[in-house]
């Protein structure tokens, strides 16, 4: 093939490849980014559910969100909701995985149910969570009466006390998201040459110095994508709060997507429901932008 | 062989974590079970042993959620919306996956920016203003609202995964056939395609998957029951007042769950690898 006969093909190719990609590059044009910078319109009018005409009212929304304490609280509880719970995801998806690492009998049919939260559909799933957490018929007050841990006069009520509700939702979240970190750390684990294990064996090398000085930094880059996920999932999640608490008690489980949610469609106020949703953007890209800076440098090195 | 005392611990240890996690993980669906074919009677009889049965296992609780609710219908529905939006990724996500594996240069790393963009604007931040624009097109209360918005988180994933699967199929299988004179859109219809049948199943089972856990644009859009999806319907219509019927909703949540799980299961590994992109190879 001469020169110019190859570039025609690839000119060719360029332009059928654009032709290929347009569609879905459009579409996702059309009903993300579209509706993404609608909704930073509508924050600065005042959209209601009912139509209407639109009024721009500057930073009025903002303000009055900034003003208002529910905000706060909101904000609180998804960094904490999102912090304790993917603490609590890595550590235990880093010691499952270590755990499901070398192969032994029933390991495909384990595999499955540990998959199972992540697989189901989590409105499902919380339901389940819903009458595991009945005042009443709670198999957990139950199991732990059983076992003593509490006297059996003492029945709490898993989602109608404050600290209690938070505690819960917390480990319906790390009830949903452990499995598809674990699977992430151990496909992670998998792709460490072998030899390596064998020649730390040979050196001599203790467990734990095995696990912090070979495991842990070669599997960093994964880890840190699979918290980047669950992040991203459970800071933007309101699902888990909609249908155990809807936020209650008091506001105590009420997270940013939620009250976004019963501000702008349960109450009518698209504007300030749209204002209200609009803070998880800068949250979700700085924290985006951290990890996968740490996770290329983490590779590197 | 005697195990010494050290290696013991060690297995036992073992068991015992991998015991606790299971329970942790799978106890919700035993309970689901367990919950949907007990009598209503023995539920509810706080003084029995709740994890096993008191009285005959019953399947009065099914027969309710299928000819006493609109369970049925959600079922259908979503699978019509699940057909739909296949249809819909199909169309898209391959011709684009394609178009990046070999048309493109740099379209991998692009591709890879642009569907992180994509999760950073979460349908917790589209619900609001998409709601606006599902009741101007009147699609409101419509499967059809359902069908129009979940691509827009089927397409970028599956565009993701499909550039890996055409990609792991050496140019040499294009090459071949354009000698033979088929253009190379001819190529990649009548000969990458067939090859990469696998990759397409893949595609299908995890854009079905994300349809049916799906929920928070189903209970915008969606307001009547007859139009609900399993995934909203059980939660929001079944989940009324004070009273729960306990049997019912166990037993919803637990026939929908089993067959997705089942399912995903045998791609789980290519789902991770569409996950962590590059990082693990």
């Amino acid at each position: 093939m001469t020169t110019s006969a190859r570039r025609r093909h690839r000119d060719a190719d360029a332009r059928l490849g654009s032709l290929m990609l347009a569609p879905a590059l459009i579409y996702i044009v059309a009903v993300i980014g579209f509706p993404f910078l609608l909704g930073i319109w509508y924050s600065v009018t005042d959209a209601t559910v009912g139509g209407g005409t639109l009024h721009f009212v500057g930073l009025a929304n903002f303000r009055s969100i900034i003003a208002d304490p529910t905000f706060w609280t909101a904000l609180r509880n998804a960094i904490v909701f999102t912090v304790v719970s993917q603490i609590l995801v890595v550590v235990l998806g880093k010691i499952l995985a270590m755990a499901l690492y070398r192969p032994f009998p029933g390991r495909w049919l384990l595999r499955l149910l540990i998959l199972l939260p992540w697989v189901a559909p989590i409105s499902l799933g919380a339901i389940g969570w819903l009458w595991i957490y009945d005042p009443i018929y709670s198999i957990v007050t139950w199991s732990l009466h059983a076992l003593h841990v509490i006297p059996a006069g003492d029945t709490p009520v898993w989602l109608g006390e404050p600290h209690l509700a938070m505690a819960s939702v917390i480990v319906v979240d790390v009830w949903r998201l452990l499995p598809l970190a674990t699977v992430i750390i151990l496909a992670g684990l998998t792709a460490i040459p072998q030899d390596i294990h064998d020649a730390a064996l040979v050196d001599g090398a203790g467990f734990f110095r095995r696990l912090f000085a070979i495991q842990v930094p070669l599997v960093m880059p994964v880890i840190l994508i699979a918290l980047l996920f669950g992040i991203v999932f459970t800071f933007t999640d309101m699902i888990v709060i909609y249908v155990l608490t809807r936020g209650g008690p008091f506001d105590s489980t009420q997270v940013i997507a939620s009250y976004a949610y019963f501000t702008g469609v349960d109450g009518g106020d698209l504007a300030t429901g749209a204002a209200i949703s609009l803070f998880l953007f800068p949250v979700l890209a700085a924290v985006a932008m951290f990890f996968l800076t740490a996770a290329r440098r983490a590779e590197v090195a | 062989m005697a195990l010494r005392p050290r290696q013991v611990l060690l297995r036992v240890g073992h068991v015992a974590i991998l015991a606790v996690f299971t329970v942790f993980l799978a106890f919700p669906f035993y309970w689901m079970a367990i919950t949907a074919f007990k009598r209503t009677t023995d539920l509810l009889d706080v003084h029995a042993d709740p994890l096993w049965f008191n009285q005959p296992p019953t399947l009065a609780h099914l027969e309710e959620l299928f000819h006493g609710t609109e369970f049925g219908r959600w079922i259908v529905n979503t699978c019509i919306v699940g057909v739909a939006v296949v249809a819909i990724t199909l169309i898209l996500a391959i011709p684009a996956g394609y178009a990046l594996a070999r048309l493109s240069r740099r379209g991998g790393r692009r591709l890879g920016m642009a569907i992180f963009l994509t999760y950073l604007i979460p349908p917790t931040i589209l619900f609001i203003p998409l709601s606006r624009i599902v009741g101007d097109l009147g699609l409101q209360d419509s499967l059809w609202s359902l069908v129009l918005v979940y691509p827009s988180f089927t397409v970028p994933f599956c565009a993701w995964l499909s550039m890996g699967f055409f990609r792991s199929i050496p140019r040499d299988v294009e090459d071949a056939a354009m000698i033979d004179g088929l253009t190379r859109f001819g190529a990649f219809v009548k000969v990458v395609l067939p090859l990469s049948s696998a990759g397409v199943l893949t595609v299908v089972i995890f854009t079905l998957t994300m349809v049916m856990q799906e929920f928070v644009y189903g209970l915008t859009f969606i307001t009547s029951s007859s139009q609900y999806t399993v995934s909203v319907g059980v939660p929001t219509f079944l989940v009324r007042g004070d009273v729960y019927f306990w049997g019912a909703l166990m037993g919803a949540c637990l026939i929908v769950s089993l067959p997705i799980a089942v399912l995903y299961n045998l791609f789980v590994d290519r789902f991770v690898a569409g996950f962590t992109g590059g990082a693990v190879k």
